[in-house]
């Protein structure tokens, strides 16, 4: 039986690990390898890192960060941040990185979907959508630039736009979720998977394993993510990197 | 000494590092001559079946391969794209695979059981290993790994499918005819699971 994947999402701001909320207040929780490391042991389904820097600077990726995680990686990897040409993604791709993660270019230019899964394969093109709903409507627009930038383009048009280009997977991040803990968009991800027939992953408003069990009782077979949720105990948000042992993992998805 | 053959795909560095964790010699092969002194091969591979060989056969290793896997009988363990190499052909592609194990690769999408299924087939899938498969020793109650393809092996001779998977269909996620062996997920990303099994390789 494929099982739903558990994913740790982890930002990378000033070369540390951060978390936010909304896409804003990043606060400071760890060192990227050694959260890898710790991930490592628990045996985490696989790992999203996202550098939250490179395409608001405008500066390449930061290749021996890069390299250093997937080195360290015993899970599969997924990058993301400052990617917006093929040769990026495969210089990634041959640092030992399973997947890499597009956002603001291939919403600039969709075209670079398709050129970028010729090069390294679609099923290592992961295509993250953040997102936002719009004002008075039921639909979700795209924004880019770490939330700074409404695009006003159909979120879940776009997810369909994407597979069709050639990507392998959708990660669709609800910015107003972010940080909060209160539940994902349950909402916005059934209407995700009824659109698109590649793997999505969720990420956006974990809070506790009860807001993966009643996505995946929705949903089905999908990923989700989470970053507070592994990097935060308890009501003080406390630092602390945890991650569900196989039978909490287990618990989720018999019940 | 198990050599990673590197002919430009996969994940080189996460087997040398799987290896050298789990206390064995290990180094990379990038030319014939590296190949030297083999006495185990990991084969890896990502991506498209028709880029896979005709990387592997501009790397110039391939007649080094042939010698050692056919003639020497080295035990060589296909990853991913790497396993679907050891076919005869692939759905995917026009060129020739090596030819180790007799089959075809097939895609998942050409099979109606599987026309409902979000493709790339992505994610930890329960494996059932044949009973008494070396590979799988230790495995043989809870297995696990990391997948992530869209095309499957198909083998000739049902003997040659060591351990199935579900998506759809069953399908062989493990593969072997005699020194050859061959598995569709990553074990290099599998944890303790993944680990076993390429000890359990490194062990044969």
């Amino acid at each position: 039986m494929l099982r739903p994947r558990i994913i740790p999402c982890l930002l990378v701001h000033l070369g540390g690990l951060v978390k936010t909320v909304g896409f804003k207040e990043p606060k400071y929780v760890g060192d990227p390898i050694n959260a890898v490391k710790i991930f490592n042991e628990k045996e985490a389904d696989e790992l999203i890192v996202l550098d939250i820097d490179a395409t608001a600077n405008n500066v390449e990726p930061d290749y021996k960060m890069i390299a250093n995680l997937a080195a360290e990686s015993r899970m599969p990897l997924c990058y993301g941040g400052g990617v917006r040409t093929p040769e990026q993604a495969k210089r990634i791709v041959g640092l030992g990185v399973e997947k890499v993660a597009i956002s603001s270019a291939a919403v600039l230019d969709s075209s670079l979907i398709s050129r970028i899964a010729e090069e390294i394969g679609r099923q290592s093109v992961v295509i993250v959508i953040d997102v936002k709903k719009r004002m008075l409507s039921k639909e979700y627009d795209v924004w880019i630039n770490n939330g700074k930038q409404n695009t006003k383009l159909n979120a879940l048009e776009f997810a369909v736009q994407a597979a069709k280009l050639g990507a392998g997977e959708i990660v669709v991040n609800a910015i107003e979720h972010d940080g909060k803990m209160k539940g994902y968009d349950i909402t916005l991800a059934t209407r995700l998977r009824e659109v698109v027939n590649i793997p999505i992953t969720i990420l956006g408003g974990a809070g506790s394993l009860d807001d993966m069990q009643a996505l995946f009782a929705k949903c089905g077979v999908v990923g989700a993510a989470a970053g507070s949720l592994f990097v935060f105990k308890g009501v003080y948000k406390a630092v602390l990197i945890n991650y569900p042992n196989s039978q909490q993992k287990d618990a989720l998805i018999h019940v | 000494m198990i050599h990673i053959v590197d002919y430009g795909l996969g994940n080189i560095q996460a087997f040398v590092n799987m290896y050298k964790r789990l206390g064995f010699d290990v180094c990379r092969a990038t030319n014939a001559a590296e190949l030297n002194g083999a006495t185990k091969l990991v084969l890896p591979g990502v991506g498209a079946f028709d880029h896979a060989m005709s990387l592997l056969e501009a790397s110039g290793m391939r007649p080094a391969l042939d010698d050692l896997v056919l003639n020497q009988h080295t035990p060589v363990l296909g990853i991913c794209v790497g396993m679907q190499i050891l076919a005869n052909g692939s759905d995917e592609g026009k060129l020739h695979g090596l030819g180790w194990i007799p089959g075809s690769v097939r895609a998942f999408k050409s099979d109606v059981r599987c026309a409902n299924l979000a493709l790339p087939h992505m994610g930890w899938n329960d494996v059932q290993p044949m009973a008494g498969s070396k590979l799988f020793a230790g495995l043989e109650t809870d297995a696990r790994f990391y997948f992530l393809h869209s095309f499957f092996f198909e083998c000739k001779n049902s003997q040659n499918s060591i351990a199935t998977a579900a998506y759809g269909l069953d399908f062989s996620c493990a593969v072997s005819a005699k020194n050859v062996y061959g598995v569709q997920f990553h074990p290099e990303k599998s944890h303790h699971y993944g680990a076993q099994l390429l000890k359990n390789f490194a062990e044969l």
